[in-house]
């Protein structure tokens, strides 16, 4: 039993460094662009710049709060 | 040329631009991350996408290939923003030093067994980009009524261009790993805003073309990012201010 909730604990811990990563933030914000590219692009609303423009917004956000960090 | 040669040609060209998005994902996370994992991943996307194929033979054309497009662009699209990050701080602090000096290993790829970051990644880019050729062979072979040479053409291509990718990993593998860190997050986020759009049914206007001008977009953003980190680092009061 001991050993399924390792296993558990390691996958869980896996995807979450996968997807997730140092900031959740980004992963956050970028996720939320996404959901609205997608419902913009249901209402045939062209919104192909939406996203790749939040990744790099959310780039300068994350390395300006590590570089304050540090 | 004859029509045999347009559909072998056609399948060749076509396939060859998925085949090279595929070897360039398995080269990169091979020299970041260690070749091992990297290829062990690679086979299993490729026996998995064998067995996908021989079970749904040309009944492939009904693979939900927009949910999955999606579903793997935006994994490689949060996992490879993580690396492209990492790759500016990094590049921005130490430069391009390295290139002579073997470096250090990355911190989190354990030193035995394996690495499943490495491996979940080209498994992911072999089994969609795969998935991809195969839809090519099925639709182009079936409505040309020349199955078996829109095969050939795929399989050409997949060769060739897997070859050259084997030739290249030597000179890739002497780039900084920091560079190369930066190069590769570069890569993934460029194929995931592509491929997670897509799915999502956003129209490219230029098709894969546009995976050229997403890179070359985040790219300039991060010789930018590059540029204010090292002022920041030599004027720190600046910043503070």
């Amino acid at each position: 039993m001991k050993t399924v909730a390792s296993i558990v604990t390691s996958v869980l811990r896996f995807v979450y460094g996968f997807i997730v990563g140092d900031d959740w933030t980004v992963a956050a914000v970028v996720l939320l662009a996404l959901v609205v590219t997608g419902v913009l692009a249901a209402n045939r609303i062209s919104s192909l710049w939406l996203v790749p423009l939040v990744a790099i917004v959310m780039t300068a956000v994350s390395l300006r709060r590590s570089r304050r960090a540090s | 040329m004859t029509g045999a040669g347009v559909v072998l040609l056609t399948t060749f060209l076509a396939s060859s631009v998925e085949a090279i998005e595929m070897v360039i994902i398995v080269l990169g996370v091979g020299a970041a991350r260690g070749w091992r994992s990297t290829l062990v991943g690679a086979a299993a996307g490729l026996v998995v996408l064998a067995a996908v194929v021989a079970v749904l033979g040309v009944a492939l054309a009904a693979v939900p290939i927009g949910a999955l497009r999606t579903l793997v662009g935006a994994l490689l699209l949060l996992f490879g923003l993580q690396w492209y990050r990492k790759g500016i701080a990094r590049v921005a602090a130490r430069g391009l030093a390295g290139m002579s000096v073997p470096e250090e290993p990355e911190s989190d790829v354990p030193a035995t067994g394996m690495d499943w970051t490495a491996f979940v990644l080209s498994f992911k880019g072999v089994l969609l980009e795969g998935l991809e050729i195969a839809l090519i062979v099925v639709s182009f072979g079936l409505a040309a009524g020349q199955l078996g040479l829109s095969v050939a053409g795929a399989a050409a291509a997949v060769v060739i261009i897997g070859a050259i990718g084997f030739a290249l990993k030597t000179p890739v593998t002497r780039i900084p790993r920091s560079l190369l860190q930066l190069i590769v997050g570069t890569l993934l986020t460029s194929f995931g805003t592509f491929w997670a759009l897509e799915g999502l049914g956003v129209t490219w206007p230029q098709s894969d073309v546009d995976i050229l001008a997403l890179l070359v977009l985040y790219g300039l953003a991060a010789a930018t990012f590059i540029g204010l980190e090292r002022r920041a680092m030599h004027h720190p009061s600046a910043e503070a201010a």
